[in-house]
């Protein structure tokens, strides 16, 4: 893959995104057959998180340990961050580091963007501001075609807070690349103005955007948005937008559930669907740490030619 | 005495090729064949004649803020952008809120001897929106008008009688309206290539909705009101209804908002973060539909230089605002004379009969036998490629930097002294 950062799907073409995906398949089969790779040894890999996060940082981590390199884990509490640096000037501190891949999760969408622009590092965006999440649509995308394999005609509905959500973005753009048919779902409070601009439809009724769908995908709830007049309450948000069984007796025959977690359980999903027999969200953790690994390798596999 | 032979005239009112004589401070004759012994000739054939252009709305930065930009940097762009005469936006450390404030910025801008500067005070104390100003005495110390310009005044009934107080001393109002409590935290136009990007919107009715108010409680208080960068179609269409009633209402926009749509944004320039936010293009088609109809009075800069590493950040954290100075004329002759939405007498009087109109400088914005000699002389065939490196403004954060525009500023008059650019 001829480029140095992986900051959205958006910026990505056809044949990257399935070099990715196929990789990460690949990975996927090392994972299960609990390989070590070494690929990476010598490089050295740095997390730069200024947002928490627990799963998507432990992913990283554990992707770029299975291929032998040395990670870095900078913590914004505890670092000069807190004495106001600015973030070129981190990164700029961390190319000084030799560091070969930053990954960087932001609150501010484009500042990833902003620190590939300043910095020789490849950086790979964990998820900034309501920009994007680039690993977490390929672990998504992976995860779908390991079930269905072409993701072609298919119809995903994600249902739950999209305005605020980088995750339904870079599914959005990712699953219309797959030739999947993408349903986006939640009262207009919560929709985002031209979302259908990104190849989507668009339904504030979950009970028609549910119907013949084979994968359904509840965000996560962010309660503090009750606050801010988003929506009423939760025992009305999960009325009418949450994943029940009953509700998902209109879906094709074979659907799968998904969702990004943490999970509220009876908020935007029912502890019985979470834990039934169409649920993969385990699932998507293990693909996780797979699409990871095939981002790393396949980053610096293109730089280390010029090393 | 200067003489400006074989020059196209260029007045609010019409276009004549005429000779100007420059006597002292004042231009004492506009008529064809002028000989005068022993004046200073400058040969004008090709080039545009327009009175020295006047900018309603800048911030120079000073005092508090001289790392972005100050009196002298200030003045030097403005000179560099064929201004004359320039008003500087009370949002300054502190803020020009009262009269010694005034006296400071008319007594620094005197010995600079580069624009004239007039400063805006505070419409409150400290842009706090509850007390207000003294009107009557910052006037007298050089005030030439009030306005809260960023931090609109949000309660309504100060507002009205802030209107009402600036009537009794012959101020106009300049407002910034917004209805904050819409715009949230919202740093871009809200809108399709906000979602594609993941900033936060601001809705268009942030501004619309803050001028419907303005112009209303104006025509409640029988006082006159000056809307600043206008930037929507709403906006435009609420001003237009408003001067039909015959309300006292005129208004600016920027180069920025007939020149740029909010696609600027989708490569989180922050350069493009601007505050009223660049719009869709069906926005920028009403802007200037609404500059050829006449319902926008004034071509405004809204110059807000800021320094280069409070831009390099993160796009929620950089500050609003571009450089403007130094490329408005280019970017209005550009997009809105060459395309034919104006003439160039349109010109002259959106950046210069207006606001002189506007503001009372009875002594300015055309040019004709008596006026003060403030004169800028263009290449209207001069095409070049704007490097915001070369600017005289201590900012450099422009939208335009990389645009390829024409019709460039040759010579600069000011009350009769010509200007090194």
């Amino acid at each position: 893959m001829k480029r140095k950062d992986i900051l959205g799907i958006k910026d990505l073409s056809k044949s990257e995104v399935n070099e990715i995906l196929s990789t990460a398949n690949a990975m996927r089969e090392t994972i299960d057959r609990n390989e070590r790779s070494t690929v990476l040894r010598g490089r050295t890999v740095a997390t730069l998180f200024y947002e928490n996060s627990t799963r998507t940082r432990n992913s990283f981590e554990s992707a770029a340990k299975n291929l032998g390199a040395t990670t870095m884990s900078i913590s914004v509490a505890a670092s000069s961050v807190q004495k106001g640096e600015s973030l070129v000037d981190t990164g700029k501190t961390l190319d000084a580091l030799k560091t070969d891949v930053i990954i960087i999760r932001h609150s501010v969408a484009g500042s990833p963007r902003l620190l590939a622009e300043n910095v020789k590092a490849s950086v790979i965006n964990a998820g900034d501001g309501m920009n994007e999440h680039p690993s977490q649509a390929f672990l998504d995308a992976l995860t779908a075609q390991r079930k269905f394999g072409s993701l072609a005609g298919k119809k995903i509905v994600i249902v739950g807070d999209v305005k605020h959500s980088r995750v339904a973005r870079s599914d959005v753009l990712l699953f219309g690349m797959l030739g999947a048919n993408v349903t986006v779902c939640a009262p207009y409070t919560l929709l985002p103005q031209g979302i259908d601009s990104m190849g989507c439809d668009v339904d504030s009724d979950f009970d028609r955007a549910i119907e013949g769908a084979d994968i359904v995908l509840p965000l996560r709830l962010q309660l503090e948005r009750m606050d801010q007049a988003f929506f009423s309450s939760r025992e009305e948000y999960s009325y009418y937008y949450g994943v029940t069984q009953k509700r998902l007796a209109a879906c094709a025959d074979d659907y799968i559930v998904m969702h990004p977690g943490p999970i509220n359980r009876d908020a935007e999903i029912t502890g019985e669907v979470a834990d039934g027999d169409h649920s993969v969200i385990e699932e998507q953790v293990t693909n996780g740490v797979a699409v990871r690994m095939a981002m790393l390798q396949l980053l610096t596999a293109n730089v280390g030619g010029e090393l | 005495m200067i003489l400006l032979k074989n020059a196209t005239v260029v007045n609010a009112d019409g276009m004549c090729e005429t000779d100007v004589l420059i006597d002292g401070e004042t231009i004492s004759h506009v008529t064809p064949n002028i000989e005068c012994f022993g004046a200073e000739i400058i040969d004008c054939e090709g080039k545009l004649v327009f009175p020295g252009f006047i900018d309603m709305h800048c911030h120079l930065r000073d005092p508090g803020q001289t790392h972005k930009e100050d009196m002298e940097s200030g003045t030097r762009a403005a000179l560099a952008g064929g201004y004359t005469t320039v008003c500087c936006m009370p949002n300054t450390t502190p803020p020009l809120d009262n009269p010694a404030m005034m006296n400071y910025i008319r007594t620094r801008s005197a010995a600079l001897d580069n624009a004239d500067v007039y400063p805006i005070g505070c419409i409150t104390r400290g842009q706090k929106g509850a007390e207000l100003c003294e009107y009557g005495r910052m006037k007298e110390a050089g005030a030439i008008a009030v306005s809260d310009d960023g931090l609109p005044v949000s309660n309504g009934a100060v507002m009205l009688n802030a209107l009402k107080y600036a009537k009794t001393f012959g101020l106009t109002v300049l407002s910034h309206s917004e209805d904050k409590s819409i715009s949230g935290t919202g740093v871009v136009n809200a809108g399709e290539n906000a979602t594609v990007c993941g900033l936060r919107g601001i809705p268009k009715a942030a501004e619309s909705a803050g001028i419907a108010r303005d112009v209303l409680l104006a025509e409640e208080a029988g006082a006159r009101l000056h809307v600043c960068h206008v930037s929507t179609a709403e906006s435009v269409d609420i001003i237009r209804q408003a001067k039909k009633r015959g309300a006292s209402v005129t208004c600016e926009t920027c180069p920025h908002y007939f020149a740029a749509t909010d696609d600027e944004i989708l490569s989180y320039n922050t350069n493009a973060k601007i505050n009223p936010p660049l719009r869709a293009s069906d926005d920028v088609d009403a802007i200037i539909e609404g500059i050829a109809d006449g319902t926008i009075d004034v071509i405004a800069t809204d110059h807000a230089p800021h320094g280069f590493d409070e831009k390099n950040k993160e796009f929620d954290y950089a500050p609003f605002g571009t450089v403007g100075l130094e490329t408005a004329f280019s970017v209005a002759y550009t997009r809105l004379v060459l395309t034919d939405a104006i003439k160039p007498t349109d010109l002259c009087r959106l950046m210069s009969a207006a606001p002189a109109n506007i503001l009372g400088l009875t002594d300015r914005g055309r040019i004709e036998a008596g006026a003060r000699a403030d004169i800028v002389i263009v290449d209207p065939d001069a095409e070049y490629t704007v490097d915001a490196r070369t600017f005289k403004s201590k900012g450099k954060n422009s939208l335009f930097d990389g645009w390829r525009l024409n019709g460039q500023i040759t010579d600069v008059f000011v009350k009769g002294e010509r200007k090194t650019l």
